[in-house]
């Protein structure tokens, strides 16, 4: 990375020598400069709306950069050590969506972890791959999916040598990592590409404690939410390239979807977070990693929650743990993750990111304080003195292996009807069935549905297991092709 | 030379002193803390732009906060003093003998110092061998703390900036945790004047009056803050502001104040109709 060079945010830049011109606004958008809302103008402020502007020849153009943007995302290439960076508005799904599109043809193989995004599942309804499941272990004990172990995926690429990409997504919500440079040499002997969900991992690029990046383990290609940790506004995304993917045909894929009007807003607020990180990102997140174990720390000593950190680290499933992440197993407490996060919310004012069926996870960032901590630490002792209850175990659904019998997008577009549960064995699924704990789906549309299913399904409902993803909330009918 | 020193008491509504000269600007992990010199109003501090105090107003915060509870409370041996670095309040503690132990727990170091160096005369109240002071985070010092207070006063400014985490649930909740089976607590209320403000006021009412079986508010004038009327918390788990009130025991203490009388104690928890109702309207929404 070059220092020199990332102290430059080129689209930012631009816009200020724009501004300066004080250009006479005959185009788009109507509101020319807020005149036009004034109550925008009063809501968002004047700088915010007067930065709200179209594509001309000194800011470039998103769908075909030649000057700023073009600069921008070089720069961002140097700081990420990236062969290529993209700048991205549509969020990380859009970014996650064009690697399965530039990748996967109709009718090609991807191997991807069960407990994948929905964007990747949709990418696949869009471009008509099939999907290779690889199954996630998972931690009985807090019940969370973890990271695909890398003999899983050997034994998937084995079955199935005629596989296009292998997705991974690294690191998990909850910090989870795989052994992404085992995988990358597994999927390169095979001449396959490797995929990297990376939209909880943009600071991973930024210290050299943390986990392993995907442009470090040498993957191809990888989806960064730079709005998430990386401090850009809400939606705005990076796509990074290794060097082994063709440009042209990424570019032309990306134009595919995206819009003709990109917001420079968030191509602004890619820029300057993007230099940001590179100059004070490490420090930063210096901070961010001992403000989490800080936080962990005073949690696990509170009794009753367990805030887990690289303890759990096995050399297998869970690779490697993204310490920055503050994630807290509470049903010690007899309380689900759900009623601890409900609670901080309602009595505490304090806005987490989720709570699942046992953990919580809180968010902490570049814009975090110790005094916030304090406050979430504090507030989740005295959830204990009024709120903890005896706990109570809760069943673990188990993995099934499941059987594709039409394409996630045959699956979509086919005619489906409803039926009873207990008379779909043999059907085709046409909907998702996700069991919490541990979020793992036991059908994806397009899955055979079997008699062991059927009777899992209904043994783990009984079990007082969460069942989302079906039309009927009951989960007394199915979806099913016709 | 016109030189103004102005704060927005609301968007609409400002606050202006004039300024003989400004003598101290700085800028800690917490806050800007600047202090000016007045015709006015003396010296005054401010935090982050908005006055923490004058020393023209700042005996009634400190009178109102300390002996309101001093002269209900039988017994009070230990106080935790969360915030009030400068040193007002520990001094106004200072004048009861009975007290054996004062623990001052302000994070912010350059706000005990900078009291130190220009309000002296609050600032003795901390030299008292009593007083033991803290700079560490309010709520991290209460952590794990049980049946160790019989008082404690917040004393920390602002329930919006730095220490908005001693106006919470939790912070109330480790306050009753900390307090001892007869203990009370008393809090900035902040101001219900405005609208801006109002909501703010409500929201401490509704979390004391769930985590304390007593709360009650009361009032004081302080010229300096926003609109010049604030109140005041008082939470306890035994004893009632007014009905164990000792005004005997307390006059024959022989304290001088500027603003506090026992008579003043029971009036100022006489409140106009519209912050009554107000609050009865919060202990109303909680019952259901």
């Amino acid at each position: 990375m070059d220092i020199e060079r990332q102290k430059s945010a080129p689209v930012y830049e631009a816009l200020e020598r724009f501004r300066k011109q004080r250009v006479v606004p005959f185009d788009v958008p109507g509101h020319k400069r807020g005149r036009g809302n004034p109550e925008l103008v009063k809501l968002l402020g004047e700088q915010c709306v007067s930065l709200d502007v179209n594509s001309m020849k000194p800011l470039d153009n998103l769908c075909h950069p030649v000057s700023v943007i073009y600069d921008a995302e070089q720069l961002a290439a140097d700081a990420f050590g990236a062969a290529h960076a993209y700048f991205m508005v549509g969020g990380t799904t859009s970014a996650v969506q064009s690697m399965v599109l530039t990748t996967c043809k109709a009718g090609d193989k991807i191997i991807l972890p069960r407990n994948v995004h929905k964007s990747v599942i949709n990418a696949l309804v869009l471009c008509g791959a099939i999907p290779v499941y690889v199954n996630p272990d998972v931690d009985t004990h807090i019940g969370i999916a973890l990271g695909m172990e890398t003999a899983q995926v050997q034994k998937a690429m084995d079955e199935n040598p005629d596989a296009v990409a292998v997705f991974v997504n690294n690191p998990t919500y909850y910090g989870i990592c795989s052994d992404l440079r085992s995988i990358v040499k597994l999927a390169h002997e095979r001449n396959m590409l490797v995929l990297v969900d990376e939209a909880h991992g943009t600071h991973l690029y930024f210290h050299e404690n943390l986990p392993v990046s995907a442009m470090e383990a040498g993957a191809d290609m990888a989806a960064i939410s730079m709005h998430k940790s990386g401090g850009s506004l809400t939606q705005s995304s990076l796509l990074l390239l290794g060097s082994t993917v063709n440009t042209r045909y990424v570019e032309q894929i990306i134009n595919l979807t995206q819009t003709t009007s990109a917001s420079y807003l968030l191509l602004s607020s890619l820029d300057i977070s993007r230099r940001n990180l590179a100059l004070r990102g490490r420090e930063s997140f210096e901070k961010v990693t001992s403000m989490a174990e800080y936080a962990r720390s005073e949690i696990n000593s509170i009794g009753g929650y367990y805030a887990y950190g690289r303890e759990l680290v096995n050399g297998g499933s869970i690779y490697d743990f993204d310490v920055t992440k503050l994630s807290v197993y509470t049903r010690d407490m007899g309380l689900t993750g759900i009623e601890v996060y409900d609670l901080l919310r309602d009595e505490y004012d304090i806005q987490i990111e989720f709570g699942d069926i046992g953990n919580i996870l809180a968010y902490i960032s570049i814009g975090d304080r110790i005094q916030d901590i304090e406050r979430l630490v504090g507030a989740l002792e005295d959830i204990k003195r009024l709120y903890s209850r005896k706990s109570s175990m809760l069943h673990n659904a188990e993995y099934i292996t499941p059987i594709v019998a039409a394409t996630p997008q045959k699956a979509f577009y086919s005619e489906k009807k409803l039926v009873p549960i207990r008379e779909t064995a043999g059907m085709v699924c046409g909907e998702f069935v996700m069991c919490y704990p541990p979020g793992i789906p036991i059908l994806a549309p397009g899955e055979q549905i079997t008699s062991e299913i059927i009777s899992y399904i209904l043994y783990a409902k009984e079990k007082g297991c969460s069942m989302q993803g079906p039309e009927d909330p009951d989960l007394e009918k199915l979806n099913v092709l016709i | 030379m016109d030189f103004w020193f102005s704060e927005m008491h609301t968007n609409n509504v400002k606050m202006s002193i004039r300024v003989e000269k400004q003598l101290f600007s700085g800028t800690s992990d917490f806050q800007r803390i600047d202090v000016f010199e007045s015709e006015e109003f003396g010296r005054f501090l401010t935090s982050d732009g908005s006055v923490i105090f004058s020393e023209k107003d700042e005996f009634t915060y400190d009178e109102m906060i300390v002996h309101v509870p001093m002269a209900v409370h039988p017994n009070v041996r230990k106080v935790l003093v969360i915030g009030g670095g400068d040193g007002g309040v520990a001094r106004e503690l200072s004048y009861y003998e009975e007290i054996e132990h004062i623990d001052v727990v302000e994070p912010d170091e350059m706000f005990v110092n900078v009291c130190r160096e220009f309000f002296p005369d609050n600032a003795r109240g901390l030299d008292d061998p009593r007083v033991v002071v803290s700079n560490r985070d309010g709520l991290r010092f209460l952590r794990g703390m049980q049946d160790e207070y019989d008082l404690i006063i917040n004393d920390s400014t602002d329930p919006l900036g730095h220490t908005a985490g001693l106006f919470t649930k939790e912070f109330y909740g480790s306050c009753y945790k900390a307090l001892r089976e007869d203990g009370i607590m008393v809090y900035q209320h902040g101001s219900p004047f405005f609208d801006e403000d109002e909501e703010t006021c409500r929201a401490m009412h509704r979390k004391a009056y769930k985590s304390f079986p007593i709360s009650r508010v009361y009032q004081a004038h302080i010229p300096t803050c926003p609109s010049g009327y604030w109140l005041f918390g008082f939470a306890s788990k035994k004893y009632h502001p007014l009905k164990d009130l000792d005004a005997k025991r307390w006059n024959a203490r022989g304290i001088k104040t500027w603003y506090y009388t026992t008579n003043l104690h029971t009036g100022s928890f006489m409140l106009p109709k519209y912050v009554e109702d107000m609050l009865e309207e919060e202990e109303g929404a909680e019952k259901k």
